[in-house]
């Protein structure tokens, strides 16, 4: 074995194809434009390519491959949302990314671990019950459990009475997951480039161009291309990529910290959530505590760090997890979540033929991508919505049809 | 902490304020069709700059209007609405040039900027 590893070290021939295939030139025209090569735009190429047979895609970012908030969420995956839609959804989404390893040939350490939502008060007990029989009918595994279980599947948890919120309860989700964000969207980059898509970093769309109500192509830093669909995926600048293309959503941007402690041994294996206490945490495969706590209370478009979040975080989180007192932070950052009214995202058709959208993720947009870009490939590939996602079209707001998900958010808002 | 500087209150912390979003003009409300109703309550310009918006004092339940970067964070001034208003009508009714200027300059430096970090 070693020997044979040695053939490869002295030759110029490796077993392994490069791992992505760059094309340096933008070509005039392609099939189907995306703007964003985060893990959503990524997503829709790679099912575009393999589902559809489409692979004149060109896939435009403005940065570099994964760099926006596919790199900067705290990598939870769940399904137990509080809407029978919501639900229907996210089922979607794990059950693809239980697969999503082999699916991509890449380890993408999917890891189950178990999900709690906390409840402190009777409110949050009668919301637990809520999505926990939702969830149930729509087959995801989820129940309500007291304190005392609580304790028992996650010992180092404090559950005493002699916190300020008392844990009453929790809703339990055995399916919930963590995964390696990164490697998701270089999975789907390197897969959909074997299939001929081109991603181009460090290429800005400065405009949308739009002919007679339909999209016909962009401009970007680099020129003019044509293609006869566009399809935005762009979190954090979902607003200002659609006013290009003359649309104005329904989202707020505003940030959401996080943080990560210094790496420890395996001592926390769920994955624990408070929204009353706005707190969340699990820990990395590296062993660093991954900690977020509620979105900042104003909008702004920044990534910039504050004391408030830390110090709102630590206190709730100290009483939940006494050891973390002896825990260093190691590093923070924050993305921009595009907020809905509704705590919902917003995908497929818009009033602009031919242009497509993928926004409004908030808090909740890597846990989807997969079932996203599968069925926003769909929504591009037919130019109809598919059933999973009409009920997140853009059109929902102005029926006032809206799918209401804020009771099954994590994060504090 | 932050400090945001309330036309009623004085500056207090920014936790005693709760954000209400951007400024938008609200339609008649018994006139309005469905779309403008729908467009005045979620639509959003969502902008990255300086914008308009509403700011609440919770403990005395005071509305007013701050502008502030949404890039920087910086908060350029606040002021009553009726202030915003007033600034808003002598702007649409201004023609000369001369007579906007000191609008613009107490945007800038007049003595109601008034909010900073520490």
């Amino acid at each position: 074995m070693p020997f044979a590893l040695l053939k490869y070290a002295l030759s110029r021939e490796h077993p392994d194809d490069p791992h992505f295939r760059w094309k340096p030139d933008l070509k005039k025209t392609y099939d189907v434009i995306i703007i964003g090569a985060g893990g959503h735009g990524l997503a829709a190429a790679y099912h575009l390519a393999k589902d559809h047979g489409i692979t004149n895609i060109a896939v435009l970012e403005k940065g570099w491959l994964a760099g926006g908030n596919t790199a900067r969420n705290t990598t939870i995956v769940r399904a137990n949302y509080l809407t029978p839609e919501g639900v229907a959804f996210y089922k979607e989404s794990v059950e693809l990314f239980r697969t999503l390893s082999n699916e991509l040939d890449i380890n993408v350490m999917y890891s189950e671990r178990g999900h709690f939502t906390l409840a402190h008060t009777d409110a949050a007990m009668r919301t637990a019950r809520w999505r926990a029989e939702v969830n149930k009918h729509m087959g995801v595994n989820s129940e309500v459990i007291d304190a005392a279980e609580v304790k028992r599947i996650c010992p180092t948890m404090n559950v005493t009475d002699d916190a300020r919120y008392p844990i009453l309860g929790a809703l339990y989700h055995p399916p919930g997951a963590i995964a390696r964000h990164d490697a998701v969207a270089w999975g789907y980059a390197k897969e959909a480039m074997k299939r001929g898509v081109e991603v181009h970093t460090q290429t800005e769309v400065k405009k949308i161009l739009i002919e007679n109500g339909r999209a016909i192509g962009v401009e970007t830093n680099r020129g003019v291309i044509h293609a006869a669909k566009v399809m935005q995926a762009v979190a954090g600048s979902s607003s200002h990529v659609a006013r290009m293309a003359g649309l104005r959503l329904p989202i707020k941007t505003i940030p959401l910290q996080a943080c990560v402690s210094e790496p420890v041994k395996p001592i926390l294996d769920q994955i624990v959530v408070s929204g009353s206490l706005h707190v969340y945490i699990s820990q990395s495969a590296r062993g660093e505590m991954v900690m977020g706590g509620a979105t900042d209370p104003y909008g702004l478009y920044s990534s910039r760090s504050t004391l408030d979040f830390k110090e709102s975080l630590m206190g709730h989180m100290l009483e939940l997890f006494p050891f973390m007192g002896e825990l260093r932070i190691l590093r923070q950052w924050a993305g921009m979540a595009d907020m809905t009214p509704d705590f919902s995202p917003v995908m497929g058709l818009t009033p602009v033929e031919n242009y497509y959208i993928d926004a409004g993720w908030g808090t909740w947009g890597f846990k989807a991508t997969p079932v996203c870009g599968k069925r926003m490939a769909e929504c591009v590939a037919t130019g109809r919505q598919p059933d999973l996602l009409k009920p997140f079209a853009l059109s929902r707001f102005s029926t006032f049809d809206l799918v209401g998900e804020k009771g099954a958010a994590s994060v504090g808002h | 902490m932050k400090i945001l500087k309330c036309p009623l209150n004085g500056p207090r912390n920014i936790t005693e304020f709760v954000w209400g979003g951007e400024m938008k003009p609200m339609p008649d409300p018994a006139t309005a069709t469905d779309a403008e109703w729908t467009e005045y309550l979620f639509l959003e310009e969502n902008l990255a700059g300086e914008i308009a918006e509403w700011w609440l004092h919770a403990p005395t339940n005071f509305w007013f209007v701050a502008r502030r970067n949404t890039i920087t964070d910086e908060i350029i001034e606040t002021m009553t609405y009726d202030a915003f208003l007033a600034r808003q009508q002598a702007a649409s009714t201004a023609t000369a040039p001369d007579e906007a200027e000191p609008a613009a300059k107490s945007v800038t430096g007049g003595t109601d900027t008034g909010v900073t970090s520490t």
